[in-house]
């Protein structure tokens, strides 16, 4: 058998649901092997298991061809298994290098040799193309680049087989083009790697083969090749899956949010959103398309008052909220749904259902008189949880254990069941299944429909082409174009976004 | 199997009863290493907890300060603070509530509810200060309230030394309207010293529980301990929340030294060095997994232990310093209860490893 992992039968419960149901996953040596399912399905369980981080109740491993008891993450790391986390795994306050070699520091005479192990990642990153700087912090540099030491972790601990649970999901475009191109590399210097992705264009340009799984049951293993991207959504989900996001015509209305001459200074004190002057009307979604770094999230945070604006005013139904608190721009009639669900969106050690009414919890009937009743707010996470197809063991499960697709939901469905007379979705389908991402944007299309002003600022242009009635591009934190949605394609907006038009504009 | 257990969450709640079985044990061997009988040893500190209704009443009298900081602490640590501070906040409570009772008269029925709660706001007002330095200045607030005891001790030292003083080295005796003892309570325990705080510890342990769980502020409270990021995106007030979370740690501090000026003793002497209450109730919130039933039992634990420890002596001749070797040890069992997992995990992978 020339397959490098083999894992019969997994079986991984967790209290009160089924995680790995029966999976089976062979990988051969030498391809990149893709892991494909809903959110929830199982996926970054069964690599868990694989990893040492938890133990099957049944099932057997087989690396090489051996049968193994992979007790803990060094017994992976000795069998030459290496994981990229969906959540990185890194020490904040220490430098790229000092993440690299911990656990495994190069010593001389006691003393960790830090000089010899710059040299060493050094090494590593220019053979595999891996561009880090190796004394920066791990706070102080991209998402990218964060991503690229934890791949160098792995490799710098000679790993064969590298595990990648979604990580494409935070990255940029450009940054995950170079990602492909790296992991090419790596295929190249014969190593192995399991991808997790809910990106089907990703399985179908980098991918060898693909398992299935659905609901913790396998589905099946088929080769890439000769695979549409409807019939692996199909093979996933178990009914058709329409990418296009069916919607009718804008209704507009009167303008809903409105920006003038906003200016809002980054952690540096540099404006990142430079006189920024914008319109969102009732009825229509409006997308930001825009690189990253480009003021997207600041802006973001200034609307919702978790950034403080410098100069220039926000208006909202015609009342001017600049500088408004978050509780009262959420009462002035703003949802938001963040882009980093981990910081801001979720309290991960609180339930679930503590979660989902996270921004109600102090009104009637939860709270009277400054007394909580749990019943009433558990009560209303269930239905939210059911409507909003949230999957998880009960309501009282923290958002901690639940998957990274299905706390993405509950965070959706905290912010649109109020209706929102603005609803602010920054990266609203990082990381969500096809599924998911079409109940999504049918949402989005039905809280505009019903006549609320919807602002949808993404990184994946897509997202932004297929759900907005209008897009408009922001550069270097001003808005530079905006265009009909129906009127551009990807070319136009790609030129428009690296600042095309200002170089358009000087030329004429 | 037993990895399983070691992950889940029963495994927090056996832990207390592990860490107090090995340093029951571990006494034991210390006993036997010094010629004692283990046996005898442990009758007489039982003897000495329940061997009669004043050894009894004695415990509880004992514990109730240590429930009330251990609440203190308890409260601060939910909420994502560590009040090191407790045992400052204790001597600051312990002075305002006997000054509170004897510099004025009033009738029983105002004059008891006074002097309890001025030392519940010296204690609030002492935590206070930690509490909004790290709200407003991001100052740990760990370094401000381990300050805060020393100045609690010499300003509270000096304070009584200077003004106070009364005959020796304490003030005058609170009068019977300011007073937490009772003859009732006294005489179902044989005459021991217990008195109402026991049922005012009690009841804090009750209002701690409905706070955190049962309340708006406890949600947040919790949240804000939890995130800080989300709990500013779900419009909390997150530093207004650490600035009364601290203070509402404090005044569970202010009235365990409240209850012991007003009930055990009735007066506040010049302190040597540090009354302990406030470190100790740490080591109770920490056995007692930082809930409320938890605190009390541990706080009778430990207050059983201490008061037991004499009769123990008498009995069977075993040094009462013993005693604070088993809590020592109970403290030092439940930290490494990680060390535990982390000493399973290596035993269970060398011996896959091998096999
Ligand atoms: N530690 C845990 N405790 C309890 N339940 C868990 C735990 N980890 C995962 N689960 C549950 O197991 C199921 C599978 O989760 P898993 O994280 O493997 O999904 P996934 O396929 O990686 O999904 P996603 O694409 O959203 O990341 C989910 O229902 C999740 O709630
Ligand atoms: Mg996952």
């Amino acid at each position: 058998m020339d397959y490098v992992i083999e894992m019969n039968n997994i079986r991984k419960e967790f209290p009160g649901i089924v995680a790995n149901d029966n999976i089976t996953l062979q990988v051969k040596q030498g391809e990149i092997h893709a892991l494909l399912g809903e959110n929830g399905a199982g996926k970054s369980t069964l690599m868990n298991v694989l990893f040492g981080l938890y133990q099957p109740e049944q099932g057997e491993i087989k690396v090489r061809g051996e049968k193994v008891d992979v007790t803990d993450p060094n017994v992976a790391d000795r069998l030459g298994i290496g994981m990229v986390h969906q959540h990185f795994m890194l020490v904040e306050k220490f430098t790229v290098t000092e993440n690299i070699i911990l656990g495994s520091e190069p010593k001389s005479r006691g003393a960790i040799d830090i000089n010899k192990a710059r040299k060493d990642v050094k090494e590593i990153s220019d053979r595999y193309g891996l561009r880090v700087d190796p004394d920066a912090k791990i706070e102080d540099i991209s998402v990218g680049m964060q991503q690229r030491a934890e791949i160098l972790k792995t490799l710098y601990r000679g790993s064969e087989i590298l595990i990648f649970d979604e990580p494409t999901a935070a990255l940029t475009p450009q940054e995950i083009y170079e990602l492909m191109s790296i992991m090419r590399n790596l295929i190249n210097e014969g190593k192995s790697i399991i991808l997790i992705t809910h990106k089907l264009k990703e399985i179908q340009e980098i991918c060898d083969r693909v398992t299935v799984i659905r609901r913790g049951k396998g589905v099946g293993t088929v080769d890439v090749e000769g695979m549409t991207e409807t019939g692996l959504a199909e093979m996933m989900v178990g009914r058709e899956v329409t990418f296009e996001v069916q919607k009718g015509e804008a209704q507009v209305g009167e303008t809903v949010l409105n920006l003038k001459d906003l200016v809002v200074e980054d952690a540096r004190g540099y404006d990142i959103v430079d006189h920024l002057n914008l319109e969102v009307k009732s009825g229509e979604i409006l997308g930001v398309a825009g690189v990253d770094g480009n003021g997207q999230t600041e802006l973001v945070e200034a609307l919702t008052g978790l950034r403080e604006v410098k100069s220039g005013s926000i208006s909202l139904n015609n009342k001017d909220i600049t500088d408004y608190k978050p509780r009262k721009v959420t009462e002035a009639g703003v949802g938001h749904i963040p882009q980093d669900r981990h910081k801001y969106g979720l309290v991960m050690d609180f339930t679930i259902g503590e979660n989902i009414l996270l921004q109600q919890y102090y009104q009637k009937p939860y709270t009277n008189n400054g007394i909580m009743d749990y019943k009433k707010l558990y009560e209303k996470a269930e239905s939210l949880i059911e409507e909003y197809d949230v999957r998880t063991a009960s309501s009282h499960t923290l958002a901690r254990s639940l998957s990274g697709g299905n706390q993405q939901k509950a965070i959706i469905a905290r912010e649109v069941d109020r209706s929102p007379d603005l609803l602010i979705a920054a990266q609203p389908t990082r990381g969500l299944d096809v599924g998911a991402i079409e109940f999504i944007h049918d949402k989005l299309v039905e809280e505009r429909d019903s006549g609320k002003a919807v602002l949808l600022v993404s990184l994946e242009m897509d997202e932004v082409l297929n759900v907005s009635d209008r897009i408009a591009v922001i550069y270097e934190g001003k808005i530079v174009e905006i265009v009909d949605a129906k009127d551009t394609d990807e070319n136009e907006l790609g030129l428009l976004m690296a600042g095309g038009k200002q170089e358009a504009g000087e030329a004429e | 199997m037993i990895r399983d257990f070691l992950r889940s969450r029963a495994f927090g709640l056996v832990v207390p009863l592990i860490a107090v079985a090995f340093g029951l044990i571990a006494g034991a061997v210390i006993m036997l290493l010094s010629g004692n009988n283990p046996i005898d040893g442990y009758s007489g500190l039982i003897g000495g907890i329940f061997g009669d209704m004043y050894y009894f009443g004695e415990t509880l009298r004992a514990m109730t300060p240590l429930i009330l900081s251990g609440l203190a602490f308890a409260f601060a640590f939910r909420t994502g603070l560590l009040n090191i501070g407790v045992e400052g906040q204790v001597i600051v409570g312990w002075f305002a509530a006997v000054i509170a009772g004897i510099s004025w008269d009033a009738p029983g029925i105002i004059h008891l509810p006074t002097a309890l709660m001025a030392g519940a706001l010296a204690g609030a007002l002492w935590a206070f200060v930690p509490g909004i330095l790290k709200a407003k200045l991001h100052v740990h607030e760990v370094i401000v309230s381990i300050m805060m005891n020393y100045i609690a001790l010499h300003v509270v030292n000096s304070l009584i030394r200077g003004v106070f003083l009364d005959t020796g080295q304490r003030t005058a005796f609170v009068p019977d309207s300011a007073s937490l003892s009772s003859e009732w309570l006294q005489g179902v325990t044989d005459f021991s010293r217990l008195h109402w705080g026991f049922l005012i510890a009690l009841a804090a342990a009750v209002v701690m529980w409905f706070l955190l769980w049962k309340t708006k502020k406890g949600f947040e409270f919790r949240a804000v301990g939890f995130n800080q990021n989300a709990s500013l995106y779900a419009g909390m007030n997150v530093s207004g929340n650490i600035t009364s979370s601290m203070s509402i740690s404090g005044a569970f501090a202010g009235l365990a030294g409240a209850v012991s000026g007003l009930g055990t003793y009735g007066y506040i002497e010049i302190f040597n060095t540090f009354t302990n209450l406030g470190f100790d109730g740490i080591a109770v919130a920490l056995l007692g997994n930082s809930s409320s039933i938890g605190i009390v039992l541990s706080a009778f634990l430990f207050g059983g232990l201490s008061e037991g420890s004499g009769n123990m002596q008498a009995a069977a001749g075993v040094a009462p310093e013993l005693v604070e070797i088993i809590i020592a040890l109970i403290i030092f069992f439940v930290a490494s209860s990680y060390l535990i997992r982390w000493i399973y995990k290596r035993l269970d992978s060398i011996r896959k490893g091998e096999k």
